[in-house]
């Protein structure tokens, strides 16, 4: 998707390309049986906004040096990931159905020496930003106008390297860096707030020198406005945008269903979650797509 | 008047330069910033160790390339990974200590794990300092001997500062290298070497003894082998200054060159890890039973204290090694 082609899509069609990220997203899930369906569920306009939206970049391309580059450090989230791909055409539709399993380009983890689109090895979390800053340095260095986008989680927070890549970023004006958090609240042990919490985020972003935005991530409409104002800022420091995401969206039984890191889904589940992201879409006048 | 007698002191910063010894000032930092007047990828990067890693030098030369990170060791790493992958050859400095226990995950999943072309250049390998165990790398060989993809340098002198900087500047991958800073004594051009990446060399020949070394041991190595001499014990000196991959066949060859000489490996680091037990593991799989004896740090937090107490202190002194060997060979 160029630029051009993408910068007037109206929301009805970035809607669109979300209800196919998260059918995706769950066909992937129904191979293994498992997965960060949640998580895939709930990122999955934020990254409809992205890939057809913000970024510029070639599908038969992915190495190619005019991209904006987009990081996942949060390797965990890599099936959202691969949904994005598969939907931007990075990522063949045909290996969809090898998620996770030996041999193939799309392990559950995201590497970047695994698949094309993938930007970082992501997994370990903290290192994501602080590449990107690199990235960004590098970027600058080299007289390029392109952006790093790195998307990461409200758990991450807690990782101190985060922090120092937080301080970095102001202090090398970097208005070519666009962080993103998705904020479901949720981590390993809890929900986030509760593990350790966050509270006033746009003030401490804002506070490091970085111009902070929060917006319901879910709301399609809301990020096309946060990412076209982080884009189009002229002020030389770094952007985020907090996005307040909720896991299992789409799907009601996952939406309400108990969840920390992990939202279970029993094996007779997915294609009732499939189900349900059709009826979702068909509620707002779309038609199925059984192609996919 | 007599000069003030200068106490003995724990100072972080301390040369390793004996009395008179020739030194060469800062060869690190003229050397890479040699290098990149004609590679225009290098670029340098530190947390709050420019002038202490004699990357200031290459500051001064080229000020549009030179990147001041703050005191942020896993920023370093991430921020120097983000500048390789947009196609920079980013030479990083710090202490050895940080870069080994503070930035670990971060050398290893950001940079070796992609197999990116960054240089990590450190200060204060081994027992380079009195300051005491904050500052002491005495474990940073063990800590990334066992990092995949990663290659590990440990210098002997200023000359072979200046040829491996020039080297790894033509070589493409992450790579580790321990420094001697400030006033590096100048060694090895009094004998026919050259730094090769990979490749161990003997430096002299002996019946007695074999000494296999690396970094500053080297210089202590020779010295031994010429202490010795007054004893007519004949001393062979090895020298590997690429930790990994280590040239094993280099090594088995002058082990078993000669049945029944003492095999010593000398290294500024912990027993535990290092180059002593690389070669030990080398030997037993390519089939050498030489007799086999290690010269290296105590596993142990080490002292506060001047540098040459601790060395003799600790058995990496020439006197000490002299010594030692001399008692290992009448055992």
């Amino acid at each position: 998707m160029s630029a051009s082609a993408a910068v007037n899509m109206p929301v009805r069609q970035l809607a669109e390309h979300a209800y196919h990220i998260r059918k995706h997203a769950l066909r992937m899930g129904a191979v293994q049986g498992q997965g960060y369906i949640g998580q895939a569920l709930g990122v999955a306009d934020v990254l409809a906004v992205s890939y057809f939206r913000a970024l510029r970049y070639r599908p038969e391309e992915p190495q190619w040096e005019g991209r904006d580059r987009f990081l996942l450090s949060i390797g965990h989230y890599a099936i959202a990931l691969y949904a994005a791909l598969i939907e931007a055409g990075i990522v063949p539709f045909e290996e969809r159905e090898t998620y996770g399993s030996d041999d193939s380009r799309l392990p559950m983890s995201g590497m970047a020496s695994y698949t094309p689109g993938m930007e970082i090895s992501g997994g370990s979390l903290g290192q994501g930003l602080g590449i990107a800053v690199g990235m960004a340095l590098g970027l600058k260095r080299k007289g390029s106008d392109r952006f790093v986008y790195n998307l990461l989680s409200d758990g991450e927070l807690g990782e101190g390297s985060t922090w120092e890549a937080a301080m970095s970023a102001p202090h090398w004006k970097l208005d070519n860096l666009i962080a993103i958090v998705d904020f479901n609240n949720q981590q390993a042990d809890g929900p986030s707030m509760d593990v350790l919490g966050h509270p006033d985020l746009v003030a401490k972003f804002e506070a490091f020198g970085w111009h902070a935005q929060r917006v319901d991530g879910n709301d399609i409409e809301a990020l096309v406005a946060a990412f076209d104002a982080a884009r189009e800022l002229r002020e030389p420091r770094p952007r985020i945008i907090i996005c307040d995401t909720l896991m299992g969206r789409g799907v009601p039984f996952l939406e309400s269903r108990e969840k920390t890191h992990f939202i279970r889904v029993d094996e007779d589940e997915w294609d009732k979650a499939i189900a349900d992201v059709d009826a979702g879409w068909v509620a707002r006048g779309g038609a199925v797509n059984s192609a996919i | 008047m007599n000069a003030p007698v200068r106490l003995k002191t724990s100072a972080m910063i301390a040369s390793i330069a004996a009395e008179g010894q020739r030194t060469i000032s800062a060869p690190f930092g003229h050397a890479l910033a040699k290098a990149a007047e004609s590679r225009p990828r290098i670029v340098g990067m530190t947390a709050d160790l420019g002038k202490y890693t004699d990357l200031h030098i290459f500051q001064a030369a080229h000020p549009d390339r030179f990147y001041q990170m703050g005191m942020a060791e896993q920023l370093l790493m991430m921020s120097a990974a983000g500048m390789a992958r947009e196609g920079f050859q980013p030479w990083v400095t710090t202490y050895a200590v940080f870069a080994a226990r503070r930035a670990y995950d971060f050398l290893c999943l950001a940079i070796a794990e992609e197999d990116l072309d960054v240089k990590v250049v450190c200060a204060l390998p081994g027992l380079t300092t009195g300051y005491g165990p904050s500052h002491q790398a005495t474990e940073d060989l063990a800590i990334f001997r066992g990092m995949p993809n990663l290659t590990i340098i440990d210098p002997c002198d200023a000359i072979e500062i200046e040829q491996a900087t020039t080297a790894l500047a033509d070589h493409r991958g992450p790579v580790y290298m321990r420094l001697l800073r400030g006033k590096v004594p100048a060694v090895l051009d009094e004998y026919d070497y050259k730094f090769e990446l990979g490749k161990a060399k003997l430096l002299r020949d002996g019946n007695d003894v074999l000494i296999v070394s690396s970094g500053l041991m080297t210089m202590r190595a020779l010295e031994t082998a010429d202490a010795l001499r007054a004893d007519k014990v004949d001393v062979a000196v090895l020298h590997v200054p690429t930790i990994k991959p280590l040239d094993e066949a280099t090594i088995l060859v002058a082990a078993g060159a000669k049945p029944g000489r003492l095999v010593v490996v000398a290294e500024n680091h912990s027993v535990i890890g290092g180059l002593g037990e690389a070669v030990a593991g080398a030997m037993m799989r390519g089939g050498v039973h030489a007799p086999f004896r290690q010269v290296g740090l105590p596993d142990a937090f080490l002292d506060a204290g001047a540098l040459p107490t601790l060395h003799d202190r600790y058995g990496i002194s020439t006197k000490a090694m002299t010594d030692n060997i001399k008692a290992w060979l009448a055992a």
